[in-house]
């Protein structure tokens, strides 16, 4: 006996329950806010392929939620992703497509495009209208050479020699315009996205803490997680911190038995089937 | 009928308020829907312009605008740059505006932000610098004084809810107690001021400001204070919309101050990813 009958899908979207967050919302219902990461996130194209760069910090509105988050996300080894934004939106994305494309990888046998996960990507985007609030740098090398895209939350894309993107994203982009020139070397590419990361850091509340960078060439991709470390703890006491006991006053104290004292009485009438 | 009524209504009620019972309806019928008319139109007033208007004159919105004008101290003295462009919303109105002047002998303002409220700031320092001459003391306005005078005008417009909607760069030299004191100081619309070694307004904010906490050093020649600038300036060219391909550049040292006549900044274009960027994907968008 087969299972229960699958109907045919409707198609199109669903918008029953706006109306219903609508009228929570008139309510006085709070929305719970978002974990974004207010971001500068980097790539440029040098003479071999891409450098990707990130800050490592993640926002919850004033508050520092993450001091060290990965922004660089793997879709596949030879193609990277950073990611800005709402972090939820940006992880569930990312991880998604990069499972698309390995499926796809054992499909046709192949290394994955570049291309290919903008496609993914932008398609998925687009459906969303926005509210899948995504905003991409996404960096790669294939057989048709070094890409290097951009994509934003309602699905468009861009094809540029570099690029920048979050809240630190004109920080960044400044000492892009100012500095960039074609055919970079491996070093000078690492340096020019460490100085833009460190724009944003710096001059972008949103961003800050650490620098990671990921180096994809034809062949070979180096994740340099923490590359650089401008914030660190400048005031760490060198004996370190002990607690020793009579440190802390006691006030009073009360003992709470956690087990409470059972008393077994043989006797009385037996349970009743 | 009662607009009709209003409309006719040149002549004042009391003029056939003298008559007898059908003078005086006449009256009610053009005396009433003016009233009228009067409570409609202030209701509207309120409606679109809010109460305060009418106990303050608001300036609300900007309307011809200038944008970013950056400013960095150096060896001789404080130089000055800013594009020459003035924009009517979306529009690129006036492309020959000078958004940096002289005050005085020792400073230089320069102004973003709208520039009917520049022009009034610049008639008043006229005022001001005229009157400080006249004492004929042979004392003369610093940059320093300058800057606090616009600070008081600034902050005292916005507490009346009336800003002049600028942010003000000003910029100098004078001779101090401690020799030769250089001056940079910012202002803007709402009254917060401050003094650095680099300001910028605006955009130069974003874009300009990282470049120049990262490059700028104490002690610049000319030439190199003019390359930073330049690169901050094409930075602004390439990303800021009202930013427009024409710059003056404005020096103030002790012997004076010099505005540079305008000129453009060479852009680059030929980045081979521009050329064709599907080519990757042939028919990918």
């Amino acid at each position: 006996m087969t299972g229960s009958m699958d109907l045919p899908t409707k198609g199109g979207f669903n918008f029953d329950l706006c109306k219903r967050n609508a009228n929570l919302e008139m309510k006085g219902l709070k929305l719970p806010g978002f974990l974004k990461t207010g971001t500068t996130i980097v790539g440029l194209v040098f003479q071999d392929g891409v450098v990707l760069g990130a800050d490592t910090r993640a926002t919850e509105g004033p508050i520092v939620a993450d001091k060290n988050c990965e922004k660089i996300h793997f879709m596949a080894p030879n193609i990277y992703c950073c990611g800005a934004g709402t972090a939820a939106d940006t992880e569930a994305v990312t991880d998604m497509v990069s499972s698309q494309l390995q499926l796809h990888r054992y499909a046709t046998g192949r290394e994955s495009r570049v291309v290919t996960a903008l496609t993914l990507l932008k398609s998925h985007l687009f459906k969303y209208q926005g509210h899948v609030s995504a905003a991409l740098v996404l960096g790669g090398v294939d057989c048709t050479g070094p890409h290097l895209h951009t994509v934003y939350p309602h699905g468009s894309t861009d094809t540029l020699p570099f690029a920048t993107m979050g809240s630190g994203s004109l920080a960044a982009m400044s000492v892009f315009e100012s500095q960039y020139k074609e055919g970079l070397t491996r070093e000078e590419g690492i340096q020019l996205v460490t100085a833009a990361i460190r724009g944003g850091i710096f001059n972008d509340l949103g961003s800050g803490s650490n620098v990671d960078v990921c180096v994809i060439t034809k062949g070979k991709t180096e994740y340099l997680r923490n590359h650089e470390l401008p914030n660190p703890r400048t005031y760490v006491s060198s004996k370190g911190y002990s607690f020793t006991k009579g440190q802390t006053e006691v006030l009073s104290t009360k003992i709470t038995l956690l087990k409470q004292k059972v008393e077994v009485t043989e006797g009385g009438d037996a349970m009743e089937e | 009928m009662g607009s009709h009524a209003a409309g006719g209504s040149q002549a004042p009620p009391t003029a056939t308020a003298g008559g007898g019972e059908t003078q005086r309806t006449h009256v009610a019928f053009i005396f009433y829907p003016s009233i009228g008319i009067v409570v409609f139109a202030f209701d509207k007033f309120i409606n679109s312009h809010g109460l305060l208007m009418l106990l303050f004159h608001t300036n609300r919105y900007p309307y011809v605008t200038g944008t970013s004008v950056i400013a960095l101290k150096y060896k001789d003295g404080v130089i000055m740059a800013c594009d020459t462009g003035a924009s009517y919303g979306s529009t690129l109105r006036y492309k020959s505006v000078e958004r940096i002047k002289a005050v005085g002998k020792h400073s230089l303002i320069g102004a973003s932000g709208e520039f009917s409220d520049f022009q009034e700031i610049l008639r008043y320092l006229d005022e001001l610098t005229l009157s400080d001459h006249m004492w004929d003391d042979g004392n003369s306005l610093g940059p320093k004084e300058i800057h606090s005078y616009l600070t008081r005008v600034m902050y005292n417009r916005r507490n009346k809810f009336d800003p002049l909607w600028n942010s003000l760069v000003l910029g100098g030299v004078k001779k101090g107690p401690k020799g030769d004191e250089k001056y940079l100081g910012m202002v803007n619309m709402i009254g917060t001021h401050f003094e650095e070694n680099h300001v910028a307004t605006g955009f130069g904010n974003h874009l300009a400001i990282p470049i120049l906490r990262a490059e700028w050093r104490e002690d610049m020649s000319f030439e190199e204070a003019v390359k930073l600038v330049e690169k901050c300036l094409l930075v602004l060219l390439y990303r800021d919309r009202s930013s427009i391909n024409k710059f003056q550049i404005a020096k103030i040292t002790t012997e004076g101050s010099t505005i540079y006549p305008p000129y453009s900044l060479k852009t680059y274009w030929g980045f081979s990813h521009f050329e064709n960027p599907a080519q990757g994907a042939v028919g990918s968008w």
